[in-house]
């Protein structure tokens, strides 16, 4: 089909891509067919766990379990565990500024810096959305956000794989924050207002037609956020080790530095977008909710009363 | 052209218009916020905090387009 300087061209793309998936089988062991997929193993989930100074550990895998009739493989990945320490830590970190918080007269420490946080949701996120009543609602909302951030921040520091970038775990989330938002909804207005708003206010003939639709448009709210969370996460970091990827196809260790202050950029802003997402799921969460207990007011006061 | 080198130009062509959309999208955004706080600069912060809530609405959308060619181009 092409001929002269193209077939020479193409012929030495073709040479190179031979020899960087030859250099990728030397390095990942045969895993891959072309330099991205190959790099890609790094954030998706595994089985196998690379710890410092120990090299790969092979998690245990199980026989997919049967649960009511579904095969369930319950057997931990990398995903998983990383979710687990995140969780353990959450609750190491939380606990400890409790106890500092209420031992001494004004916070110091650790005690002080969840305080700086949990004092800006409760200002900014939860009595703007939600009004008075939300405060109630405030552990779930910390939780969420504070689990988010850490497990978008472990995903920076080497050895860590974020949690975040698993589909599943931005699933479970959105899920947990799917069922919040129905029960504020349902506590807020109580359960025959709420199903009355499913039917939006038309005439009872148009409501096999306003009901499928309104059941709809509760379930894209949280889908949205599930999305949203995933694919920052594993965006940033597909960038990072596509960037990686470069110092594999150039070859050459003079022109390794320039990668790496890419890398490095991408980083710094990897980390913005970590607090960022954090933050904008807790917010759209207080926000759905607060648009929940809004309703049972009939929506003419506004939560907002200027600063 | 085989199927898997039109999947390949999918994805590239792809994610280049959905970069287009998110670009074009946040930079009206931006420069509504610039020109708001230029007229009122006590408002900024609140202007700046609005701003970044909806840029990452915006940013929501873009990754849904990116996520499938993302699996246009590893599949």
């Amino acid at each position: 089909m092409f001929s002269g300087p193209l077939d020479t061209a193409s012929a030495t793309i073709q040479g190179a891509d031979t020899l960087q998936s030859a250099a990728m089988t030397v390095e990942h062991g045969g895993k891959s067919d072309n330099l991205f997929t190959g790099l890609l193993h790094h954030i998706y989930d595994s089985h196998e766990i690379e710890v410092p100074f120990i090299g790969q550990v092979h998690l245990p895998q199980f026989e997919p379990v049967n649960i009511v009739g579904l095969h369930v493989d319950l057997s931990p990945t990398k995903h998983l565990v990383f979710l687990w320490i995140a969780a353990v830590f959450l609750i190491a970190v939380a606990v400890i500024a409790a106890r500092s918080n209420r031992r001494q007269r004004f916070p110091r420490g650790l005690g002080n810096l969840v305080e700086i946080f949990i004092v800006f949701i409760r200002d900014d996120i939860v009595l703007p959305n939600m009004g008075p009543g939300g405060v109630k609602y405030m552990p779930y909302l910390l939780t969420t956000f504070f689990f988010i951030l850490i497990m978008n921040l472990a995903g920076l520091v080497p050895y860590g794989s974020t949690a975040t970038g698993n589909v599943s775990v931005t699933g479970g989330l959105a899920l947990i924050a799917f069922i919040m938002i129905q029960i504020s909804a349902i506590r807020a207005q109580g359960l025959v207002s709420y199903l009355k708003h499913l039917t939006g206010g038309v005439h009872w003939l148009l409501w096999p037609i306003m009901i499928p639709i309104e059941i709809l448009g509760l379930f894209t709210k949280p889908f949205a956020l599930m999305i949203r969370l995933f694919a920052n996460m594993m965006g940033g970091h597909i960038v990072i080790v596509s960037l990686f990827g470069l110092i594999f196809i150039f070859q050459s260790w003079f022109i390794a530095p320039i990668p790496v202050l890419f890398v490095l950029g991408i980083n710094l802003l990897e980390l913005f977008v970590a607090f960022l997402q954090a933050y904008i799921f807790t917010m759209l969460t207080s926000l759905f909710m607060g648009l929940g207990m809004e309703a049972a007011h009939g929506g003419e006061d506004d939560f907002e009363h200027g600063h | 052209m085989e199927a898997n080198s039109l999947g390949y130009l999918a994805a590239g062509i792809g994610a280049a218009l959905t970069v287009i959309g998110a670009g074009l999208g946040i930079g009206k955004l931006a420069a509504a916020a610039m020109e708001a706080s230029g007229r009122q600069p006590e408002v900024a912060g609140q202007v700046r905090t609005s701003m970044l809530i909806a840029a990452a609405l915006i940013e929501g959308a873009t990754f849904f387009a990116l996520a499938i060619c993302i699996i246009l181009a590893t599949k």
